[in-house]
């Protein structure tokens, strides 16, 4: 695996204009934090964990990354150009370097299309030259890298199970050979057996092309079995982010701590002896967000400093960083 | 024994691997259309009325123009239906023979809905996809200036057009074509607001597919099937307005006629005992019209999304 740098997020910001209910048009519209000053970086063959609760940023920090929601600030370095400064017919040629996974198998794929067309659809759009013969043998090639019978061709989506439709789904990501593949919780959806099924062969196809993963989710299990760096968001802000043993070993900020506390450990007696470090309350509006750091309402240490000031991130080991202030 | 058995499933392997071809959303609707009896009958009641009114013309002793001398002006004892005469029909109060003219009315009928809803189909769906794939202000304003055109009566504008412009089919046509894709622009923008949001539309969008492509491949075949419907169900509704607008005297033009025309003619004379010149062209109206409602109802339920 080469080590070289291939995304880098910087101070990414993502706003939303809300406008509430009997509101007059001219009223000025509130503005939701959705993503908060993130960034990071990905090298080839990596994989990022992204783990938050619901509505907490995890899609929207994705799909600013491919600039399918507007971007309000920050940078989206990709091989050296930033993408969020591009036209979207110069952004097209780094299209298909990213591709994306999405969560419902079956509505990722466009119901009156078949297999063949739609795993080939990517390489018609960018290579529309391409003879025939050529996109057909491209398509059964990478059928079969994941795991598809390449008789299915003329099949339609309704005709297959969630598992197959997701590795339908990979398939039209990897057509192109992209470098980067965005995962937005493509195992949600599916039951465990298959869940399994499907990480492990992302996994497989990462070693075997050199991919880089962004890799949502919600189930910490899930991602620490795939990721080499987590990344834990809270409120649209960067909580905690570390190669993912350290993440599991030594959590670092409260809520990371009380998010792998809840992990259920396959084995009854050391499940019935854990100490679960519990959450109160409910997540505060992203439009209100609370003043300093945001997890302050919920978190068991907090203190005055907590709401007058925002945590930097801080190291607290080799690339392991933190915001919170107790943590030195 | 065990080689035959071999080669046999040797065989069945062969034709596994074979690519078969899947059933496709639209093979699956044709299916459930073709177990709806009534709309099965229907399809071939109408596609008999039409293929009649393409043959029967050469079995047509007279022509729609011609004015049979003996009949004029005595229909009511000459002008019956019969086979000698020729006039299987019967004819008018001019002498000018019924099947001739119930042909040709059909023809004309039948071709102004068909075309009318066919240019509504194409610019209302073109027109609603866009709005709704759009959004924001480009709908907006888009669908105002269809508010605008739904509030302006329809009928009002249509009688002055042919008023203003004089009688003819292609005034006809304008006037219906202008006003019909109204409905259908609706109905559409609403499907593709639901359809925009549907996550096989973010992946062609993350791909780097045009938009153009995005409404034409992704939204436009998938807005067919209500589409479809909605087109069966405003053919008979033309040819009504066209009925209407003709039955006023202001349709087609003599010599040629539509089934209003004819219906507006028997309808005058029923007092002279020339029934048939209101029963043919009616019967002929309102058949195809319920056939039509009756394959609109079957299409329907075969794309009914809920069986899917």
């Amino acid at each position: 695996m080469s080590n070289q740098t291939i995304l880098e997020v910087e101070n990414l910001t993502v706003n939303f204009d809300v406008s509430s209910e009997g509101d007059m048009p001219w009223t000025k519209a509130k503005k939701l934090q959705a993503v908060n000053d993130i960034s990071f970086s990905l090298s080839a063959g990596e994989t990022l964990g992204v783990v938050g609760e619901s509505g907490c940023g995890k899609s929207t920090l994705a799909r600013a990354i491919v600039k399918m929601v507007p971007a309000e600030s920050g940078k989206v370095v990709w091989l050296g150009n930033d993408l969020l400064g591009l036209s979207h017919s110069e952004a097209r040629q780094y299209r298909k370097q990213i591709q994306m996974i999405f969560q419902d198998p079956l509505a990722s794929l466009n119901p009156r299309m078949n297999i063949g067309e739609i795993i080939a659809e990517p390489l018609r759009t960018h290579y529309p030259k391409t003879p025939e013969s050529d996109v057909k043998a491209r398509v059964r090639d990478v059928m079969h890298k994941v795991g598809l019978l390449d008789n299915l061709v003329n099949r339609y989506p309704h005709e297959f199970s969630g598992g197959q439709c997701q590795r339908i789904g990979i398939a039209r990501a990897l057509i192109l050979k992209p470098k980067l593949i965005i995962c937005d919780e493509p195992v949600s959806a599916l039951d465990v057996s298959i869940q399994a099924q499907v990480v492990n062969l992302l996994m497989d196809l990462q070693e075997e092309m050199d991919l880089a993963l962004i890799f949502i989710a919600h189930d910490l299990s899930v991602v620490k079995h795939i990721s080499t760096k987590i990344m834990v968001l809270y409120l649209g802000n960067m909580v905690e982010l570390a190669n993912s043993n350290d993440i599991y070993q030594s959590p670092s900020h409260p809520y990371t701590q009380a998010l792998i506390s809840a992990v259920p450990i396959p084995d009854p007696n050391v499940e019935k002896n854990k100490e679960l470090i519990l959450i109160e309350g409910d997540l505060p509006s992203p439009i209100n967000p609370p003043s300093g750091c945001v997890f302050r309402t919920r978190c068991q240490k907090a203190q005055d400093i907590c709401s007058q000031q925002k945590p930097e991130y801080k190291e607290v080991a080799t690339s392991h960083s933190v915001a919170c202030h107790f943590n030195d | 024994m065990i080689v035959a058995n071999k080669n046999k499933i040797k065989d069945m392997a062969d034709n596994l691997s074979e690519s078969g071809a899947g059933r496709s959303l639209w093979k699956d609707a044709r299916i459930r259309f073709m177990q709806n009896k009534a709309a099965t009958i229907s399809l071939f009641i109408l596609l008999a009325i039409v293929s009649f009114s393409f043959i029967g013309p050469y079995f047509a002793v007279w022509s729609y123009e011609q004015i049979d001398w003996n009949a004029m002006g005595s229909a009511a004892r000459v002008g019956m239906p019969s086979i000698e005469s020729g006039h299987f029909f019967g004819t008018d109060d001019l002498g000018r023979d019924l099947y001739s003219r119930v042909i040709q009315g059909t023809q004309i009928s039948l071709m102004v809905g068909v075309l009318g809803a066919s240019v509504a189909v194409i610019v209302g769906t073109l027109y609603g996809a866009t709005s709704g794939y759009l959004g924001g202000k480009t709908d907006q304003i888009m669908m105002r200036i269809v508010d605008i055109l739904m509030s302006i009566p329809y009928m009002f504008v249509l009688i002055l057009l042919l008023v203003v412009f004089g009688r003819s089919i292609g005034m006809l046509f304008i006037g219906i074509g202008l006003l019909s894709w109204l409905d259908m622009s609706r109905i559409v923008r609403g499907q593709t607001l639901n359809l925009k949001n549907m996550e096989f539309i973010e992946a062609a969008k993350v791909t780097g597919v045009s938009d153009f492509k995005i409404i034409t491949r992704h939204i436009v075949p998938n807005l067919l099937g209500i589409v479809a419907v909605y087109a069966t169900l405003l053919v008979p509704g033309i040819i009504l307005a066209e009925s209407f607008i003709s039955f006023l005297g202001l349709g087609v033009q003599e010599p040629s006629t539509s089934w209003g025309a004819l219906i507006k003619e028997g309808a005058g004379t029923i007092s002279y005992e020339t029934e048939w010149q209101l029963l043919f062209p009616l019967a002929f109206f309102v058949v195809s019209l319920f056939c039509f409602y009756f394959i609109g109802d079957g299409l329907r339920d075969a794309l009914d999304p809920k069986d899917r």
